[in-house]
């Protein structure tokens, strides 16, 4: 036991006084902070107005009709040839050509620009449009233009989860599909990382030919499981660092939001009219995250991430391990690689349905197969789960654990001492049933 | 007997590496290991250290079952050694002593020793990157012989060791040997064998052909052959035949015909020419070993 205490101890030590593990650490944060700050950023400076030309061959359309909040559009009365020439000269974004018979079919409205409209652009120069031609139409049919307007109501809805016991969150089905995929995204990563370093330590120990130095002293099982323990302790370690990490950024972060001029103004609009003020709070994302953390059990959903990272990291390094024991270089790795690589990939591709509908079938027995459940119970679990089908899940993932460990260590016990022979599957399979 | 080595049977899935090969390793000697390659050393070496179990047979260690307790009392250096590249030998050290079951401060007390004795004081921050190969023997020295083994397993040590450090190495060797330590050497250089060994074994086709004490084993493989100078000319007589005469004809090999005829041989040769040197032919281990293994085959 003391042994694989040095083991551990020497496997997590040589890792974090590495420099690669510091800048994992920071780089990881300020990406994720980035992958979430950056479209913001960019949203805050692209606020300016896109003027757009349009050329009503219908007559049907006067200046008021064209508003838009991000949208400044101007009538001309000019040849559609000539302004497609010119449009993009004259600081244009786009012409918009309304054919004569746009009442009838609205299909032919054209929009030219010079580079691939952005699909807000497009939408709210279709809504305007459709407005109008809405309204032109409801007034052919008889319908006054008061009656049309009070027909435009805005429904929205705030999703309730009601327990069985009867107790009602509001929940937040979009806050639950961002949680589950950062989750399902975050196991994907550490499983391959985690699972390829110790496949490394395991081909570093036997190509330098230290490995017959430390069998002498140790068990090969204790070994593997020093080196797998050790190096698991690095990767929870880097999750705690980026959970401070991106917890100090993202506050950071968001104070720089809210000393922005369009928060700032968004501030002003809210004190001058409690109506609006209301409605730009349930809209802004804080409001979002706020619900998803008010919906969501924290403590279980860490709690469950921490012990899927951990059987799912076990289960699949081990056998990460039996591969790295087998081979002489990182190259001759690759092809069994691809094998265990495989489950984890096809997990991380049902975990994308499994988000869609996270109650299918499909959903439930890829939450139930050792190989692919810590992903897919993870991207189930911000949802809500069944205690027992945590429970048989968790149960079956221990069992998997313990069953690939097995047959990992006898293959990692012959694997270490073969040199110079191309290993096939099969034979590792032999090694299998071979005597101490 | 320090090891004592029953019967062991190993067998690998397409050949048996050792077919009942019995040892006995008395304390405090140098013993040879010696055979071609492929012979089944390596698998004997690696069942007393314990990386591979005996399929049959059983090695008795100091009087006790050979059992994973006694992994500390033995040093292993094995042919194809390594060290972490990336670590500093200090920590290097450090851990693989610690492994073999020495506390933290003692390994470092012992390790603190061993640096000033090879005089390789500096190299504790040293990453093993940094080092030539002959620095990494002697790190790899210390390493086998930190824990102050009662048996030491030394597997072609002297490979790779320009002759400076190969005469470190032995005089290392004989010290622990002087110390108590008993020493099992696997070779195939004769040269070494003959400078060091107190008795060998030697080991073809999974099976032990020869063992015994050096000199005794010598002795066994003598033909009774005499190396002999002179001035005359030389022929066969009833006490002894010319086996060959050199070019010049001053120097020549007799074989006696009888075992204890070294007397009768000398009046017969001093008969005949001046006779200037008599010296019995010794067999080398490197001819004993050739010859051996030929009528093993």
């Amino acid at each position: 036991m003391n042994k694989i205490l040095l083991v551990i101890q020497r496997e997590y030590l040589t890792r974090i006084q590495k420099k690669s593990f510091w800048i994992a650490s920071l780089l990881g944060p300020i990406l994720i902070t980035a992958i979430y700050a950056v479209p913001i950023w960019l949203a805050m400076q692209d606020k300016e107005v896109k003027r757009i030309e349009v050329v009503d061959e219908s007559g049907l359309f006067q200046t008021a009709d064209l508003v838009d909040k991000e949208v400044e559009f101007k009538l001309v009365k000019k040849p559609v040839a000539d302004l497609k020439a010119n449009f993009a000269k004259e600081g244009y974004t786009a012409l918009v050509h309304l054919p004569k018979d746009i009442l009838t079919n609205g299909k032919d409205l054209k929009i030219y620009s010079e580079k691939n409209l952005s699909l807000s652009l497009k939408s709210s120069i279709e809504r305007v449009i459709e407005k109008k031609v809405r309204a032109v139409l409801m007034k052919e049919a008889g319908i006054a233009s008061e009656v049309y307007e009070k027909t435009q109501v805005d429904v929205g809805s705030e999703t309730v989860t009601v327990s069985e016991s009867g107790d009602e969150t509001s929940s937040s089905s979009g806050g639950a599909m961002i949680l589950a995929g950062v989750m399902g995204m975050l196991l994907y990563i550490t499983l391959l990382l985690y699972g390829s370093q110790v496949m490394n330590g395991v081909i570093e120990e036997k190509s330098s030919r230290i490995i017959e130095v430390i069998i002498s002293s140790i068990k090969p099982y204790q070994l593997m499981l020093g080196k797998i323990l050790g190096v698991g302790m690095v990767g929870l370690t880097q999750f705690l660092l980026w959970i401070v990490l991106t917890i100090g950024l993202s506050q950071v972060a968001s104070k720089f939001y809210q000393t922005s001029p369009i928060q700032q103004k968004m501030e002003q609009v809210k004190k001058a009219d409690p109506k609006v003020a209301k409605e730009l709070n349930d809209a802004s994302p804080m409001a979002e995250v706020t619900k998803v953390i008010e919906s969501t059990n924290i403590p279980l959903v860490v709690g469950g991430f921490l012990f899927y990272f951990l059987f799912g990291y076990l289960l699949y390094s081990s056998l990460f391990a039996a591969i790295g024991s087998a081979v002489e270089s990182a190259t001759e790795a690759q092809q069994f690689t691809f094998i265990v690589m495989l489950p984890i990939i096809a997990a991380f591709m049902m975990a994308q349905f499994t988000m869609q509908d996270p109650d299918s079938t499909m959903a439930f027995w890829a939450s139930m197969i050792p190989f692919t459940s810590p992903i897919n119970m993870m991207v189930r679990l911000p949802y809500g789960v069944p205690a027992w089908e945590l429970a048989t899940s968790m149960t079956l993932l221990v069992l998997g654990f313990l069953a690939c460990s097995w047959i990992s260590a006898r293959i990692y016990r012959i694997g270490i001492l073969m040199y110079g022979k191309k290993v096939t599957v099969k034979e590792m399979a032999k090694w299998l049933f071979y005597k101490g | 007997m320090i090891l004592s080595i029953q019967n062991v049977v190993k067998r690998y899935a397409e050949h048996t590496a050792l077919a009942g090969v019995s040892l006995e390793i008395p304390k405090g000697q140098i013993f040879g290991l010696l055979g071609p390659n492929g012979a089944g050393k390596t698998s004997l070496i690696r069942i007393i250290n314990q990386i591979t179990a005996p399929d049959e047979g059983q090695v008795i260690f100091d009087g006790e079952l050979l059992q994973p307790k006694h992994v500390e009392q033995i040093g292993y250096l094995p042919e194809e050694r390594g060290l972490y590249k990336k670590m500093k030998v200090g920590e290097q050290l450090m851990y693989l002593a610690q492994l073999k079951g020495l506390s933290r401060t003692e390994a470092q007390n012992r390790l603190k020793d061993w640096f000033i004795r090879l005089d390789i004081k500096d190299w504790w921050n040293k990453p093993v990157d940094d080092l030539s190969k002959g620095m990494q023997q002697k790190t790899q020295f210390i390493a086998t012989v930190v824990h102050e083994p009662k048996l030491l397993i030394l597997d072609e040590p002297f490979s790779g060791f320009d002759p400076i450090n190969a005469n470190m190495l032995k005089e290392e060797i004989l010290g622990l040997k002087e110390r108590g330590t008993t020493i099992l050497f696997s070779t195939h250089r004769m040269e070494s064998v003959e400078e060091l060994c107190d008795s060998i074994a030697l080991i073809n086709h999974s099976q032990v052909v020869l063992t015994g004490e050096k000199e005794e084993v010598r002795n066994r493989y003598k033909k009774d052959e005499y190396a002999i100078k002179f001035s005359g000319t030389l022929s066969d007589t009833d006490d002894f035949q010319v086996v060959s005469v050199d070019d010049a004809g001053q120097s020549a090999i007799i074989k006696l015909t009888q075992a204890d005829g070294t007397n009768k041989a000398i009046a017969a040769l001093i008969k005949q020419v001046d006779l200037q040197e008599f010296k019995e032919v010794v067999p080398s281990f490197n001819d004993i070993f050739i010859q051996v293994v030929e009528e093993t085959k």
